[in-house]
């Protein structure tokens, strides 16, 4: 029994990762059906912004809290840069966006490399975030895994709630819905595609914080991370955000059950083959956004 | 745009990824040196040598210290007047952590720079990869890590351990200490599980059990369900076969998990002390690996070792176990050469019998007849400093049995 909760712990944690990765890509490639390849160097910044406050700041804890604001503005701002300096040019064009985007991904990672080295580096956890809590039953639920929950948790809500009601998401939902009638109305889209950029972007930035708890930094972490993020966001329906969550755990938990019971690469086959299972069934994701679209 | 069409990228998207993982791996960086397509002349007055190390990627961790104490042995060699006379020429190739690229890096050197001998490679992976180029070309490849036996290449002198002086003495140990079942975890690759089958046909002559084993990918960071396992498998130790940085993840996960050194005991073979500077020590204190050199090793050869190495690096950069064996190799390679007057491949490996070195580890002998040496074995326990102290010795070298042919109980691995 308690291994059984173990798991769905370890399950739902995954989920909780997978959905950090996924959910900026889900606003910027779910909303504005943008294929950013560079999301996952965006992570990659957010991690690496972490490690640099590290350097400078001495408390553990103080340095996690003060890179959390930070990444999400750094990655938010490389997302902005992204969008003024290319793909406004290219938003008719979303296969042309997918190989710019590659190349920048490319030239992130090559940057990286040459400002921190090519050897991984690795940061440190707060004290308290080392540790686990002890429940009943001889269960542990490791510290730095519910740290990883809350926030992806708290950064869904957020996200939500500023999609329905906030002027800003008002105005983002018009754009994705029916961009000329949305312009036609007043909205200032570009500003509003810069905007979701932003947000998307720093969302990844948040990820890349909450990834240095559990592992080592590298110039190709995002490379890894991308696909798993693409996934969860198809699979659950593009443009929609609770499609997102609910993947992002069921994922999670099959691929900590698969792992369980079979071995770590037979689980990956596993989430694999049901993935292409469910859009043999469901092509359009989990859910659908209806729009007035005529594109 | 269509959901359909945005799916239909997509897949390219997923293709286009794949295809970037692989060529960027394969990237190209050349060190000091590079190509001239210049034969490497022996009538002159230096001879060149290729260093094959991971200078990017998961491996890099470990391989570019590797590289550091090769490059500290090339220059102690070269200010003592060199080989036969001739100043080393360093000429390095980064393998990126990826295996074909090694085997093109090894042809590269071997048939472009025309290299007199190869340092470097870490994983067994890269090894069996440029293997065959070696033995193709009769060129020789001086191997400084530990591995998992059951291989004798006449172009290879391995100067890490083979199993019975590292994992063997490691699972004595353990016995030593009263554990009677051990769970193994390892990376998913020829060396842990090559490791594991040799581990499993010890447990079953000695009384063990083996509870579970567990493969990760190298270079994955999930842990989360293996430690579960790990955990609820209530075993008096784990055998950890994990390289490069998948041991920082394994490592946070296992003390999130509140699992210690007194309560289940790590017993690790790729994390010396280098590792346990970048994984960090608070993970891993009290935890135990098995070498066959420690920073901390006494003696005299030690000492202007690890000075000379701080001297050249930092103060901060710690020696080990790799570092010593590549370190080790470019000095025999250098004994060989001038005990056969010759450079030439097969003059010098007849010559290679019997040579010893005073190594910072303490003697070494080669074996010529499975080129690999007689080393010391050593069990250490890793301190809160991120040195590792000493807490078992063998005594004396242990000579080297790649085929395990002296254990009744190995009679069936191959």
């Amino acid at each position: 029994m308690t291994v059984l909760f173990g798991q769905l712990f370890t399950g739902i944690s995954i989920g909780a990762v997978l959905l950090l990765i996924a959910l900026g890509l889900a606003l910027t490639f779910g909303q504005m059906n943008v294929i950013n390849m560079a999301h996952g160097e965006f992570i990659m910044a957010g991690a690496y912004t972490t490690y640099v406050l590290q350097q400078s700041i001495t408390g553990a804890g103080l340095s996690l809290a003060v890179a959390l604001p930070v990444a999400f503005v750094v990655a938010g701002a490389m997302g902005v840069l992204l969008e003024v300096l290319l793909i406004r040019r290219l938003y008719a064009r979303p296969l042309d966006t997918l190989l710019v985007t590659w190349g920048v991904s490319l030239i992130l990672q090559q940057l990286a490399r040459d400002i921190f080295g090519s050897p991984n580096v690795q940061t440190r956890a707060p004290e308290l975030l080392t540790g686990n809590v002890a429940l009943p039953g001889g269960l542990t639920i490791a510290n730095n895994r519910l740290f990883i929950l809350a926030l992806a948790l708290a950064a869904v809500s957020a996200l939500t709630l500023a999609l329905r009601l906030t002027p800003l998401g008002r105005r983002i939902r018009a754009v994705v819905q029916n961009r000329d009638l949305a312009a036609v109305s007043g909205v200032a889209t570009s500003r509003v595609d810069r905007t979701t950029f932003f947000l998307g972007s720093g969302l990844a930035g948040l990820a890349g914080v909450a990834l240095t708890l559990l592992g080592p930094i590298g110039p190709t972490m995002g490379t890894n991370l991308i696909i798993d993020a693409f996934l969860v966001v198809v699979v659950g329906g593009i443009g929609q955000l609770k499609g997102s969550v609910i993947v992002a755990f069921a994922l999670g938990v099959l691929q900590a059950t698969g792992e369980y019971l079979t071995t770590l690469s037979v689980a990956k086959v596993i989430v694999f083959v049901a993935i292409v299972a469910f859009l043999q069934w469901r092509p359009q994701g989990l859910f659908t956004l209806r729009t007035r679209s005529l594109a | 745009m269509s959901l359909f069409r945005g799916r239909r990228i997509l897949a390219g998207a997923m293709t286009l990824v794949a295809a970037a993982a692989m060529t960027a791996c394969g990237s190209k960086t050349t060190d000091e040196g590079g190509a001239t397509g210049v034969t490497a002349d022996v009538s002159g007055d230096t001879v060149k040598v290729g260093l094959l190390n991971s200078l990017s990627g998961t491996m890099a961790i470990s391989e570019v210290t590797v590289r550091d104490s090769i490059m500290l042995a090339v220059e102690e060699i070269n200010a003592a007047g060199g080989v036969l006379g001739k100043k080393i020429q360093p000429v390095g190739e980064d393998g990126a952590s990826d295996w074909p690229t090694f085997a093109e890096k090894a042809e590269k050197l071997i048939s472009e720079d025309r290299v007199a001998a190869v340092f470097g490679c870490w994983t067994s992976a890269s090894r069996k990869a440029v293997k065959p180029v070696f033995e193709k070309n009769k060129a020789l490849l001086f191997y400084p890590v530990q591995y998992e036996g059951l291989e004798q290449s006449p172009y290879i002198f391995y100067t890490g351990a083979t199993t019975n002086q590292q994992i063997v003495p490691g699972l004595d140990y353990l016995k030593s200490q009263g554990a009677k079942s051990v769970y193994l975890v390892g990376s998913d690759y020829v060396f842990p599980r090559t490791a594991n089958k040799i581990i499993k046909a010890y447990a079953t002559a000695n009384g063990m059990t083996v509870l579970g084993e567990d493969y990760a990918p190298l270079g994955s960071t999930e842990f989360g369900t293996i430690v579960n396992k790990v955990k609820s498998s209530g075993a008096d130790a784990v055998f950890n076969t994990l390289n490069g940085d998948s041991n920082v993840a394994f490592f946070k996960e296992y003390k999130s998990a509140g699992l210690t050194a007194a309560a289940m005991p790590v017993v690790s073979v790729s994390i010396a002390e280098e590792e346990v500077k970048g994984i960090g020590t608070q993970y891993l204190e009290g935890q135990l690996t098995a070498w066959n050199y420690y920073q901390t090793t006494p003696g005299a050869a030690n000492s202007k070792f690890v000075a000379a190495y701080k001297a050249k690096y930092g103060a901060d950069k710690p020696t080990s176990d790799p570092m010593e064996a590549a370190y080790v190799g470019v000095h025999l390679w250098k004994a060989m050469v001038e005990k056969a007057g010759a450079f030439d491949v097969e003059k010098v490996r007849a010559a290679s019998d019997g040579i010893t070195f005073d190594a910072p580890e303490g003697l070494v002998t080669v074996d010529g007849k499975t080129q690999h040496i007689a080393k010391t074995a050593r069990i250490g326990k890793i301190g809160a400093d991120g040195l590792i102290t000493e807490v078992w010795n063998s005594g004396k070298p242990v000579a080297p049995d790649p085929y395990l042919k002296t254990y009744p109980w190995a009679s069936g691995l191959s």
